[in-house]
Parts: structure tokens; sequence; C-alpha cells
């Protein structure tokens, strides 16, 4: 599924024009978007989580070269989905490959 | 920021009724989810994807009184990050 599924959803849902559907979806995943980069977590009831991790600095090693460097301090997005969710997803059907 | 934020946030940035931005917010999380629940990722172009991965059956034990016990075969979702939005996240 892409985004192109989820604007034709959208535009089931309230009978706006297509092109107007795909503003509010871009629209939705942009003030996402925007949250995440201000640091903020965006919690989506019956759904999941996005939260920011900092990420301390530690030692790490290029597997390449062996030589020693130092993994810096970042940011970064993980998603944590609602027990709901969890529950549909185990229970649903077999994974299509497409 | 809540789910209600964001409603809120796409009626007025958009100027639409509270009603359909709500509407529209939950279709919009609603069908991923069911695409996910019938087995299919979810590709965001500039956001991430949502994928799957099938855990096979194990054997387990209770971490409390060290009983063996057999885990279920399950499916578990994963979410990752697109690479502009990691980007735009580590500033």
């Amino acid at each position: 599924m892409t985004k192109a599924d989820i604007v034709e959803a959208v535009y089931r849902e309230i009978g706006v024009a297509k092109k107007e559907a795909a503003i509010i979806v871009d629209t939705v995943f942009e003030a996402i978007r925007a949250k995440l980069e201000g640091g903020e977590s965006v919690k989506i009831s019956r759904f999941g989580n996005f939260n920011i991790r900092n990420k301390v600095p530690r030692r790490g090693r290029n597997p390449k070269t062996g030589e020693e460097i130092e993994i810096t301090a970042r940011k970064v997005l993980t998603f944590k989905p609602s027990q709901i969710l969890r529950e549909r997803v185990r229970d649903g059907e077999p994974i299509d490959a497409s | 920021m809540t789910k209600s934020a964001l409603i809120s946030l796409i009626a007025q940035q958009l100027k639409l009724s509270r009603k359909d931005a709500e509407t529209a917010v939950n279709t919009v999380f609603d069908s991923i989810g069911h695409s996910l629940e019938v087995g299919n990722r979810v590709e965001l172009r500039g956001f991430g994807s949502f994928g799957l991965k099938e855990r096979r059956s194990r054997e387990g034990r209770n971490p409390k009184t060290g009983e063996r016990v057999m885990v279920d075969a399950k499916r578990v979702l994963f979410f990752k990050a697109g690479k502009a939005l990691r980007e735009r996240v580590d500033h």
C-alpha cells in the first residue's frame, strides 16, 4: 500500500475532490514530521506512538577496518505500535510478499 | 502531540470542519492498520515504511518460575523511518 491508496480512502470517506484529499494526507504527514523534528513525540490513540530517542555517544568500530571510532550523540525516531494494532497484526492474514 | 491535537491542527490549517478533519485523520491510520492486518506492508514516500515480520514459534521460559513454555508463532510490525525523516529528526 502507498500514499495513493490512503488518498483514495480519504476521498471516499469525506467526499472531497481527489486533489483536496491528497493535500489533506500530505498535511497530516507533514504535521507529524514537523512535531518530530521539534523533538516532540506524536501519539495516535489506537495506532501507536512515534517517539524521539536521544542516543548518547559511544565507542564503536568500523567493521571493515577494525578502526575504533566515536559514534556521535544522535536523535532517532522509533515507533511503538499500540496494543490494539499489535494484536490486529498478530492475528491477521499471512504476509503478502508483494 | 496527540491525535486530537493533530485533528485540530489539520482542521485549522486546511479550513475543514472538525468532523471532516477527524474523519480524514482516522481514515489515514485505519487504512494503514487495515493494510497491515491483511498482510500488506505500507510504504510512504518521505515518511517511512511499516513492514511485517514473521516470528516462528519457540520454546521460552517463564522468567519468574523458570518453567518451559511454548511461545506461539506470531507476526510483528516494525516501522522504518525514511532517510529524509531520519535526517530531519537528527539535526
